[in-house]
């Protein structure tokens, strides 16, 4: 085992080291961070075969250029559908593949979504704040953006080979554009007209999008009173609207209190959708009751911890998986 | 004033608990100690407590919890009022009004009516609390600024305020903690650090903490930053 150094030749804006979030600071004004998207992040790491919340670098649309210039390590990609180029070759995301000493390896804007993560068999070096690597991206704290022309430096780097190959993508997680939100809870403020359009009219993400939120573009959403509410916490999903009506879904950096009345709060299993559409795609909101909320919260906990636990099984090198072909083909020919 | 507590579910994941529709030091008082009874009892499946003006927020797990649940646990609280201000810490911030750090110091000044030394002494003579944090890490929002200085925010917010400025806006006071924009009056800087990055005392206030600030001159300023820098 070795160090691996990875030379970033690009990295766009928004490129950043994260680990599973930092919970338990909102009462100092800290938002919990980590990956826009979880469950994409937690699959890489899963994968590998690595230890839950372990930092990787989450890639925005903006791309990720890196080449391997000392020792080889075996890294997964997941999250959305990005474009991949290893040493010459093209792939898809959703895989595991391992990067050797001077090949270069560039996760691009593909297809669909907004956020992929690279998980490594190794420990990335990043700076920690409280605890955590993950980035706060509004002040910079935690393990910090990517930049283009620094190295990232990866302890311990493995190669695993029984572990390359496509990661299975999750089938449980809803698609389209329709987003459940538990109304509230300030919804007392807007008018009548203002709630109906919210929960019949759709809204398309503008390109005004970042980690700390999604500005919206549709109906406005007129206020019952004039705006002078004390400020009031503010959740992951939290539909904050503006004075001048403009509803924006706060993210994963969000202000942790604001004076703006919330509408509405998209729940937590729907983010990692919500975040993965592009400036220009369209959401529409349902609102289901709290009750409801809480039993889809305990069926995608459990859903996604099936599905961690099976895209975790290594696949095993090209002999293993020989050895266990012959095994159930022989398996099947005893029956016969 | 007061009001009988409103529960209301935020997603699927947290509970809002208004105590009134306006901040007062009562409302205050109230939030600080349900804030504190929640905290030491902890009830099953939550994660964080967010003390806010006039409410704050339970974070739970879903899997452990609901909001009916936590709704139960809450009211089923013994809720001490009587004694928040006995248990609040005091805090001192360090203060330098002169110059380069007094940008809006002369302003505040015409605008009250008041000479520089008069804004800089009724600031320091305000019983400052702090009653809640918002924003970004480490911004603390302390009530409690003297009548005498209060100004409305400018109308439009001044780009990258560095970090240390002292600032007023109404009857509120911050001390900032990164390079941020902001349309509130600055009067001067401090050197005090507000986030202590220590795993058990991470920034330097709480909800609900008494805050003194304390004058010093620009060479002292000088001198405790540079100390500071070195550690």
């Amino acid at each position: 085992m070795s160090d691996a150094t990875l030379a970033v030749h690009f990295a766009g804006a928004l490129v950043t080291l994260q680990d599973g979030g930092r919970p338990g600071h909102l009462r100092y004004g800290v938002a919990a961070s980590g990956p826009m998207d979880r469950v994409a992040f937690a699959a890489a790491n899963a994968a590998l075969g690595n230890i839950a919340n372990k930092t990787a670098i989450e890639v925005s649309l903006g791309g990720l250029i890196v080449e391997c210039k000392s020792a080889s390590i075996t890294l997964a990609i997941a999250g959305g559908d990005f474009m991949i180029e290893h040493a010459g070759a093209k792939t898809n995301g959703w895989t595991i593949l391992t990067l050797r000493e001077g090949e270069r390896l560039s996760v691009r804007v593909g297809s669909a979504g907004s956020w992929a993560y690279i998980a490594f068999a190794g420990n990335v070096v990043a700076n920690e704040w409280l605890g955590h690597a993950a980035t706060h991206s509004t002040s910079g704290f935690g393990g910090g953006a990517i930049q283009t022309g620094q190295k990232i430096v990866v302890e311990h780097a493995e190669i695993r080979e029984d572990r390359e190959g496509q990661i299975e993508q999750p089938d449980f997680i809803p698609s389209g554009m329709r987003m459940r939100v538990v109304m509230g809870p300030q919804d007392r403020w807007f008018r009548t007209e203002a709630i109906e359009a919210f929960k019949n009219s759709r809204y398309s993400l503008t390109n005004n999008y970042d980690r700390m939120g999604v500005r919206l573009e549709g109906e406005h959403l007129a206020l019952d009173a004039a705006l002078s509410i004390p400020s009031e916490p503010i959740v992951r999903g939290s539909v904050q609207v503006s004075g001048e009506g403009v509803p924006t879904i706060l993210l994963a950096d969000h202000h942790t209190t604001g004076g703006y009345p919330k509408i509405a709060t998209v729940i937590s299993a729907d983010i990692n959708v919500l975040v993965q559409k592009r400036c220009g795609q369209e959401v529409a909101f349902d609102a289901i009751s709290s009750e409801e909320a809480v039993k889809i919260a305990r069926q995608f906990s459990q859903d996604v911890s099936d599905y961690l636990d099976s895209v975790s099984v290594p696949r095993g090198n090209l002999q293993q998986r020989l050895m266990q072909q012959n095994l159930i083909s022989g398996v099947v020919g005893s029956d016969e | 004033m007061l009001m009988e507590a409103r529960y209301t579910a935020v997603a699927d994941h947290a509970l809002l608990v208004t105590l009134a529709e306006e901040l007062s030091d009562e409302v205050h008082e109230a939030i600080v100690a349900l804030d504190r009874a929640i905290t030491q009892a902890m009830p099953v499946g939550v994660i964080e407590v967010v003390p806010a003006l006039i409410n704050l927020l339970v974070s739970f797990d879903p899997v452990e919890t609901d909001h009916v649940q936590l709704e139960k646990a809450l009211r089923r609280l013994k809720i001490d009022t009587q004694h928040t201000s006995d248990k609040a810490a005091k805090r001192i911030v360090q203060v330098c009004y002169e110059k380069p750090f007094d940008f809006d110091l002369d302003a505040v000044a015409n605008a009250t009516g008041l000479s520089a030394d008069a804004v800089i002494k009724a600031h320091l003579a305000s019983d400052y609390k702090v009653l809640m944090y918002g924003f970004v890490p480490g911004y603390a929002y302390l009530g409690g600024v003297d009548a005498s200085i209060q100004v409305p925010r400018k109308l439009a917010a001044v780009r990258d305020i560095p970090a240390g400025c002292v600032m007023i806006a109404g009857t509120q006071c911050l001390v900032t903690t990164l390079k941020m924009p902001t349309g509130w009056s600055i009067i001067g800087r401090s050197p005090t650090p507000i986030l202590l990055n220590e795993p058990d005392r991470p920034f330097l206030f709480d909800v609900g903490d008494e805050v003194v600030f304390e004058r010093i001159s620009l060479d002292s300023y000088n001198e405790l930053l540079e100390a500071s820098d070195n550690e």
